[in-house]
């Protein structure tokens, strides 16, 4: 009887999230077929799916697991650029669009995923903000690491430099899939808007049902009491790896979306600043609430656009309303939340060798 | 069935517990008993793994435990209820309990549910109810609850008579004892001493980490030394 009333209730919550991406997705589909969305508007569609699917997996770590990412954008940026490189190498193996991007997409997730599990199990091991310390400085390398790698494709297969995009030395008819600091360029742009309306399916399906599931109450056990539940013998070290690799992973998938929908990509499109803003969505939608994070993360994505006929006021009047949600939502979550991350800004602001403090 | 040899903890440069041993058979109450900030919560917390000891060690049925995680040590048999009724706030009575039995396969922990409700009716009326709106004593029988879903043969308990009313006192040291009787071993920590050896078999007296002295719980109950620092003269 009450197993059953108990699903219920959590199940209810969660079909009211599908039934609210299933809607929006129906919604943006008829206003495409009858013209009435605007060109710049429906460029941003595989953004804002990318960005729903980066707020969402945050949650995960930060709402549902308890701890600090400030490096989310570098799980992204893995999964765009890895995402890029398969699917360019894949061109002539894979000729069906839909199926490249998915392949794609795949390798992006399975990357992230592996590079959360080096940056995870040393930071996670221990008590206290370490992950907040070690993904800031995970996304600030990656960044880096991708500014100096050339990358280029021909008939020989893929060739790695980290000089330049002739010690490539690629062959006639070789294409140079990532250029060091240009970023990657000539991608061809197979993302599309249902694929991205499956991906946050897919995201919303394993989160929402990790969540309700045994393991899930783990991680929040675990979030909630450490001590109560150590001692009531839940791993914590596998508990917190598993949010934090699943969340790494849907970044990265989000991420070879985001970056196969433009012709060109950039590293520094995932820098501390992207990890921040999805971090501000996922404060917004409420810390710990999935449906939240959707919506803060495709307002908060079409916004700027759609205040961009206030020209020079756009930012101010973007920044205007952020802190009037801030005010509305205002709790003990948040604030705790925000003094956490102060902390980790004066760290990095002090260890930051170009604002450096120290000279 | 424990067997702890010459451990020795430290918190960074703090010795706080000193080269301690002690053992605990099959079938008894054992207490460890002292005053705050003598070591009892570090010795328990070892025990359970969730403290590194740097030398000695900690046998459980004649296994060395010492090094092993504590999800591990829970499964083997040996679970602690924390200090300071460490329940899960956010989450209903039955979450808890469900939570205790993590280790246990789904039929054996529902089995152990309906066990730990036969024991504890309170937790059953309430087993909807948030976690943290229980009343202290609530709290308590919880947590010990919780510990007993893993279907410990050894249980630990710190100081579960903390801050709690005498009436409820007596109602712990009741369940305790029932809990003894039942068949499971027990090893308690208490600062409240003349409850823990009146339902102990045995005791051990801790000073700043160290056993200062150790005898069956009606010899300590009698000794002058022990009645004047820990009984109130
Ligand atoms: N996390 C900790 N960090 C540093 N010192 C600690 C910590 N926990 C306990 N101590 C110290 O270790 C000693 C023993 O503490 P504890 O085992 O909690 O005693 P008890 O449970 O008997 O009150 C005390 O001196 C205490 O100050
Ligand atoms: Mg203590």
């Amino acid at each position: 009887m009450k197993k059953v009333k108990k699903l219920r209730k959590s199940t209810r919550s969660s079909l009211i999230t599908y039934g609210l991406v299933i809607l929006f997705f129906v919604i943006v589909q008829v206003m495409m077929i009858t013209g009435n969305l605007s060109s710049s508007l429906r460029g941003q569609l595989v953004p804002i799916a990318a960005y729903i699917v980066m707020a969402v997996s945050l949650n995960l770590t930060v709402g549902i697991l308890g701890e600090l990412s400030l490096g989310h954008a570098g799980f992204m940026s893995i999964g765009a650029f890895a995402g890029v490189i398969v699917s360019t190498s894949l061109e002539n193996q894979i000729a069906n669009a839909p199926l490249r991007l998915a392949v794609s997409m795949l390798v992006g997730g399975i990357l992230a995923a592996v590079v959360g599990v080096i940056v995870g199990v040393p930071a996670l091991r221990l008590r206290g903000d370490y992950l907040a310390i070690v993904t800031l400085a995970f996304g600030e390398i990656i960044k880096n690491v991708i500014n100096i790698l050339y990358v280029g494709y021909d008939s020989s297969g893929l060739s790695l430099s980290l000089k330049s995009a002739n010690a490539l030395g690629l062959e006639e008819g070789g294409k140079v899939v990532l250029n060091g600091p240009m970023g990657a360029v000539g991608i061809s742009r197979i993302s599309t808007v249902t694929a991205g309306f499956v991906l946050i399916i897919v995201t919303l399906f394993i989160v929402l049902n990790l969540m309700h599931s045994r393991s899930g109450r783990a991680i929040m056990a675990v979030r909630d009491n450490r001590i109560a539940a150590e001692s009531v013998g839940i791993s914590i070290t596998k508990y917190k790896l598993m949010a934090f690799v699943i969340s790494a992973a849907l970044a990265g998938l989000a991420g070879s979306l985001y970056a196969l929908n433009f012709s060109t990509v950039v590293a520094k499109k995932f820098d501390f600043n992207t990890s921040i803003l999805v971090l501000v969505f996922v404060v917004l939608g409420g810390i710990g609430n999935i449906r939240g994070s959707i919506i803060a993360a495709a307002v908060l994505t079409v916004l700027p656009e759609l205040l961009r006929q206030f020209n020079d006021y756009r930012m101010l009047l973007y920044a205007i309303i952020l802190i009037l949600v801030m005010i509305a939502t205002n709790n003990e979550k948040i604030k705790n939340l925000i003094n956490r991350v102060t902390l980790m800004l004066d760290l990095k602001t002090k260890n930051d060798p170009k604002k450096g403090g120290a000279a | 069935m424990l067997k702890v040899n010459d451990i020795n903890v430290y918190y960074g440069s703090i010795h706080a517990v000193k080269g301690i041993s002690f053992d605990v058979n099959k079938g008894e109450i054992v207490t460890l008993i002292g005053a705050n900030g003598a070591g009892k919560s570090t010795i328990l917390n070892s025990v359970a793994g969730l403290l590194k000891t740097r030398t000695g060690s900690i046998e459980f049925e004649g296994q060395s435990i010492l090094g092993t995680a504590p999800h591990l040590i829970v499964s083997k048999g040996l679970a602690m209820c924390p200090e300071g009724r460490r329940i899960f706030l956010q989450m209903s009575v039955e979450e808890n309990l469900e939570m205790g039995g993590y280790t246990r396969k789904n039929q054996e922990a529902e089995q152990s549910l309906i066990n730990v409700y036969d024991r504890f009716p309170r937790l059953k009326e309430r087993r909807k109810q948030q976690a943290g709106t229980l009343s202290g004593g609530e709290q308590q029988m919880l947590a010990i609850g919780r510990a007993l879903m893993s279907r410990p043969s050894l249980l630990m308990l710190d100081e579960p008579s903390m801050g709690l009313a005498p009436i409820l006192v007596d109602q712990i040291f009741a369940i305790i004892k029932e809990l003894n009787e039942s068949g499971t071993t027990i090893l308690l920590v208490e600062q409240n001493a003349r409850m823990a050896l009146s339902v102990a078999d045995r005791g051990y007296v801790l000073e700043t980490g160290r056993i200062v002295s150790s005898a069956s719980a009606s010899v300590l109950l009698n000794d002058d030394a022990v009645r004047k620092a820990y009984l109130g003269g």
